[in-house]
């Protein structure tokens, strides 16, 4: 019987993807690569074709691309039906349809969720509005943000220097323009790779001419007569006088248009399997509804079976492929997301990359190179494991590192340090903020429990 | 042109901003910046860079003149293969 459905779906089921930019789009290439011949169904809340977003905060700043023309390029023809331009609303899973912003209603036999996460905005909503101040998300968002840096600004105010925050800031010290960064925590970049890194970033910072300011909070946004933004207030009672405000303090997951529709769906996104069949509220899995990208969480056998969300590049693809995969097949071949996690930034001419789960280590080793010199390899070490590791400028040693994390290689690391740099030879502590503090939130977050761990706790979903 | 460079994989070789300097620019040692709409008289010169890349990190579409508007040709390495992830 179950292999007769499948074989039906396959021929002419329906399937709708919500969320239509990475996930959404290698998740439609996927189902038609292996099969799938039913009808597709793609629907976006933004009003263009999928996109690819990592350049908004790179090469559309600098000037190398235009913020219009970052299309994600197709794999192949996808003969689906595109809803762009409307958000879904809603969610009936046992009548097996999704609700449009518009009134309309699709029908679907199988479900892939994609919606992703969306910019956090500045929470003072008069404030937010002043002209000159922006987030920096979508497509909308690097064009008004590229135009009005154009234009001609005296001073940037960049709130939050995680990554993106900080590649803000790098662009616009190149286009020349005066910055300063109020970041929470001590450093830049301390929730994702921990304060020894986060130093390092911190030099890049300064020596590139970025008025730096840690520990601090931005306490108002001050406006003019006009409504444009002109200073921007401080907790430690210092006024920076700005043109140009980028709120850059993380995301939210887009998870609002499923509250009541007894999924497992939350402000932490939505809770999965390894092979991506979302969980309903009460811990038990659907069998017609996938999720992938951003708004996912599903457990990792490599780290500890955690629930981890990861807001990455790669992951959007690997996870769409893996769900798109899943949905089509018998249960017999379905195969769990187990991609290794890993990113990438550019920033003030460094390429910083990691593979791993940085923030789960609790100690760090430099193998390779100096932070000093801004050229290293650094691993991240937890429970005698080799957990995750970041490299500034020194991309090729990651390859090698991610094997040593698949073996679960021992840690600290018993090869010696290969240019036998004295703070190769010891550990120390990698110096992450307590979680129990605010400061922004990591790439990769860790939560759930392990399987040895008996407790559950509902929390309701406040976003 | 539609490109798109997987990240991940680049390992900063910079074969293709030499061979596709138009498209493709190094930002510092390692970092690779790139034109995603690139315009068509690059066309060979993508095509070029996208074969050289060491690591196959490099996807483009409408790499063949007169193209239609949906997508025909994909350079790529081995999309449907387990990726990264393994």
């Amino acid at each position: 019987m179950a292999a007769d459905y499948v074989d039906w779906l396959r021929r002419e089921g329906r399937i709708v993807i919500v969320g239509a930019s990475l996930a959404g789009l290698r998740a439609a290439e996927t189902l038609r690569e292996e099969g799938f011949t039913g009808s597709l169904t793609l629907i976006g809340d933004e009003p263009y074709e999928p996109y690819d977003r990592p350049p908004l905060s790179k090469s559309v700043l600098l000037g190398k691309a235009s913020p219009e023309h970052t299309e994600l390029p197709r794999r192949r023809e996808l003969d689906a039906e595109w809803r762009l331009g409307v958000p879904a609303a809603g969610l009936d899973l046992t009548g097996k349809r999704v609700l449009l912003a518009d009134g309309e209603e699709v029908d679907y036999d199988r479900l892939l969720i994609a919606t992703g996460v969306r910019a956090r905005p500045w929470p003072v909503p008069e404030e937010a509005e002043l002209d000159g101040v922006f987030v920096l998300r979508t497509r909308d968002d690097a064009t008004a943000l590229t135009e009005k840096l154009r234009a001609g600004a005296r001073r940037v105010v960049v709130i939050g220097a995680g990554f993106a925050g900080s590649e803000v800031a790098s662009a616009c010290r190149e286009m020349g323009l005066e910055v300063t960064v109020a970041e929470r925590a001590g450093a830049p970049l301390v929730g994702a790779l921990g304060g020894v890194i986060g130093a390092v970033a911190a030099e890049l910072h300064l020596e590139n001419g970025v008025d730096l300011r840690t520990r601090v909070t931005v306490t108002a946004l001050e406006g003019d007569a006009m409504g444009r933004v002109r200073a921007v207030h401080l907790s430690d009672e210092s006024v920076v006088e700005a043109d140009v405000v980028v709120v850059s303090l993380g995301s939210m997951r887009n998870t609002e248009w499923l509250s009541g529709s007894g999924l497992g769906a939350g402000p932490r996104g939505i809770a999965s399997d390894a092979g991506c069949r979302a969980f309903d509220f009460r811990g038990i899995v659907t069998d017609d509804v996938f999720v992938a990208g951003d708004v996912a969480r599903s457990p990792h056998a490599l780290f500890g079976y955690q629930f981890l969300s990861l807001e990455h590049w790669g992951n959007a693809v690997a996870q769409a492929e893996t769900a798109a995969h899943n949905m089509i097949c018998p249960a017999s071949d379905r195969r769990p997301h187990m991609w290794m996690p890993a990113f990438w930034s550019s920033q003030f001419g460094v390429n910083i990359k990691s593979v791993g789960v940085p923030p789960m280590g609790d100690e760090l080793m430099i193998i390779q190179g100096s932070t000093a010199e801004r050229r290293f390899v650094g691993v991240y070490g937890f429970k005698g494991r080799v957990v995750a590791a970041v490299t500034f400028d020194n991309a090729r040693w990651l390859e090698y590192c991610q094997r040593q994390i698949e073996q679960g290689a021992p840690f600290p690391v018993e090869y010696p340090t290969v240019d036998r740099r004295p703070e190769g030879r010891q550990p120390v502590a990698a110096d992450f903020p307590d979680p129990s503090l605010p400061t922004h939130g990591p790439t990769v977050t860790l939560s759930g429990y392990s399987p040895a761990d008996r407790r559950l706790v509902f929390t309701p979903g406040h976003h | 042109m539609r490109i798109v460079v997987d990240l991940n994989k680049c390992q900063g070789y910079a074969q293709c901003a030499f061979l596709a300097p138009d498209v493709f620019t190094m930002h510092g040692e390692e970092a690779l910046l790139y034109d995603p709409r690139a315009a068509d008289e690059h066309r060979d010169a993508v095509a070029r860079a996208a074969a050289a890349c060491p690591v196959q990190a490099i996807t483009v579409e409408g790499l063949h003149q007169g193209a239609p508007a949906e997508p025909e040709q994909v350079l790529t390495g081995a999309p449907w293969e387990p990726r990264d992830g393994r």
